[in-house]
């Protein structure tokens, strides 16, 4: 049976849910904590930000770097030993951003109060390796990819190469997108990169695959994050600044029966839904955290999410269109994943740490954006060339 | 039909894993024919190979041969391989979108599948380059389709 065209969806988490914990590690190399230390450092700092406790806590999301059997070692390990919902949905590093609107959606259905979401990973100095995919034999996709020497970044370089060809985006256009984040980034005393770029010194960086070059990629760190979405009653009792989520949407995108499109992103879906539940345009929004593992994830996205036309995301990003505070997205104020920060080569929670800094005007003075009241994270994870999950989710400030 | 080959030129050829559900697209690759799976429910054709139509969840496959032309929908070159590969940079990965017999395309266009693009200058690529396949064979004695120009 078909079941044709259903009503519209009713149900919303706006105004369900707030953010009231927010921690990034302050370290991008990390030789001497172990994995789920790192978990237990980032849940242990959230909460404090909150001012809650790990008793406080009855729901845990975790996602694919989270070690051993997912939540159940991790609530184990972490002593969350009164938990009523657990969620480890898998999409990459759009995954925290994904959790954010499941942990809204189940406060909004009364399973918990205090949902707890954490990242942690040492790709310097733990042994996984860039990328972190961890794809295996048995993806049914595997052996039509992996035998012709793909990689992750093959495969947004294929993206990039044909947004070039069919809208005639440059090299240099990309590069405007590291300048924003790298000027943004030195303001940060912990991001990995902290100079200043300019566009001639990204496209004199190596090739590493045409059409990208290294600074067109994001840093590669070890760290995480984690973040506590509480109920409106418990945002109530506590004394932080615990700003509202309006709204969430999210899609996976793949190769669609083999008729992939490369130029656009998995936000085309998930932007539209966050829009519409949020009540806002992209006109609203003062500041985007867009998720950056290149250059033009950002690009798509910035396109994707209704902020320009189709085609002309190389156009928005010239002339210091993403630099804060007064630029026409500010984006990124941390320095994002291209300077300051990819832990464990997933982005997503650091995209909504940032996003919760502006809301309550803690982002650093140089880069915080005036009486910032809407703010958008996205997170894209996967790969652009192939398949990628991608998660939107809106924040206001109000309290 | 297409080029069958000997030698791999400059690249590896690293073993796929045959699923049961891909067996008759990893056969024919061993006899140089690009053998495509379609889904006689809907008639769409279907890539990546599989026993399952995504398209109008049939399991009813027929199997064909598909020209083994196309044209360059999108390319990459790293500078560095990982794996197998570590030797083998500069190298071409490409999206080619493949031709389909008279009758069996619909309207859209065929199926986009990865590759790697062969016996040319990498840097003298463009997206809309025509190409064939050639088929490099593995030790276990199934192939890659890989493609050069046409």
């Amino acid at each position: 049976m078909a079941l044709g065209r259903l009503p519209a969806v009713t149900g919303t988490i706006r105004g369900a849910a707030h953010l009231a914990g927010a921690y990034e590690h302050p370290l991008r190399t990390i030789p001497d904590r172990t994995t789920p230390q790192i978990h237990a450092e980032v849940a242990v700092g959230a909460l404090a930000d909150a001012g809650l406790t790990m008793g406080d806590v009855d729901a845990y999301f975790c996602a694919g770097d989270a070690p051993g059997f997912g939540p159940l070692s991790m609530a184990e390990y972490l002593g969350l030993d009164r938990l009523a919902y657990v969620d480890s949905t898998e999409i990459g590093g759009s995954s925290y951003v994904a959790h954010v609107g499941h942990a809204a959606a189940a406060i909004a259905a009364g399973k918990c109060h205090v949902a707890l979401i954490t990242l942690a990973g040492k790709p310097r100095t733990g042994g996984s390796g860039p990328g972190g995919s961890g794809r295996v034999g048995d993806a049914p996709e595997f052996s039509f990819e992996v035998p012709f020497g793909t990689s992750v970044l093959t495969n947004y370089a294929l993206a990039a190469t044909r947004h070039m060809h069919e809208f005639g985006t440059t090299s240099a256009q990309l590069a405007e997108i590291k300048v924003a984040a790298s000027t943004h980034a030195q303001h940060n005393p912990n991001a990995f990169l902290r100079d200043v770029v300019t566009v001639e010194e990204v496209l004199e960086s190596p090739m590493v695959c045409d059409p990208l070059h290294r600074l067109d990629s994001c840093v590669i760190t070890d760290g995480g994050g984690a973040l506590v979405v509480v109920s409106p009653e418990v945002a109530r009792t506590l004394d932080r600044h615990c700003p509202v989520v309006l709204g969430h949407g999210e899609a996976p995108k793949h190769t669609g029966n083999g008729r992939i499109d490369l130029t656009h992103t998995g936000a085309v879906w998930s932007g539209p839904r966050a829009f519409e539940e949020a009540g806002v345009t992209p006109a609203d929004v003062d500041y985007a955290s867009i998720y950056d593992s290149f250059t033009i994830t950002v690009l798509q996205t910035i396109e994707d999410l209704g902020f320009c036309a189709k085609g002309d995301g190389g156009r928005f990003v010239a002339d210091g269109g993403l630099q804060a505070p007064h630029g026409r997205l500010p984006f990124n104020t941390d320095g994002g994943g291209l300077c300051n920060n990819h832990p464990t080569n997933r982005g997503g929670i650091t995209k909504v740490i940032e996003a919760v800094r502006q809301l309550r005007g803690e982002a650093h003075p140089a880069v915080q954006v005036p009486d910032c009241d809407i703010a958008l994270a996205h997170g894209t994870g996967g790969s652009l060339g192939t398949r990628h999950g991608s998660a939107t989710l809106i924040l206001g400030r109000e309290a | 039909m297409s080029d069958a080959s000997d030698t791999a030129g400059q690249l590896p050829v690293p073993e796929p894993w045959v699923h049961a559900d891909a067996k008759p697209f990893w056969d024919a690759t061993a006899e140089g024919r690009l053998c495509l799976p379609r889904c006689n429910g809907c008639g769409t054709v279907i890539w990546y190979p599989r026993g399952f139509c995504p398209v109008c969840a049939s399991f009813d496959i027929e199997w064909f041969d598909a020209p083994g032309t196309g044209e360059v929908y999108s390319f990459s070159i790293p500078r560095r391989g990982q794996g197998a590969y570590r030797d083998a940079a500069p190298y071409v990965v490409a999206y080619v979108e493949l031709d389909l017999p008279d009758g069996l395309g619909g309207d859209g266009p065929g199926p986009r599948i990865m590759t790697n693009l062969v016996d040319c200058d990498p840097w003298s690529v463009s997206v809309g380059d025509r190409v064939r396949a050639v088929f490099h064979p593995t030790e276990r004695g199934v192939a890659l389709v890989r493609f050069r120009p046409a």
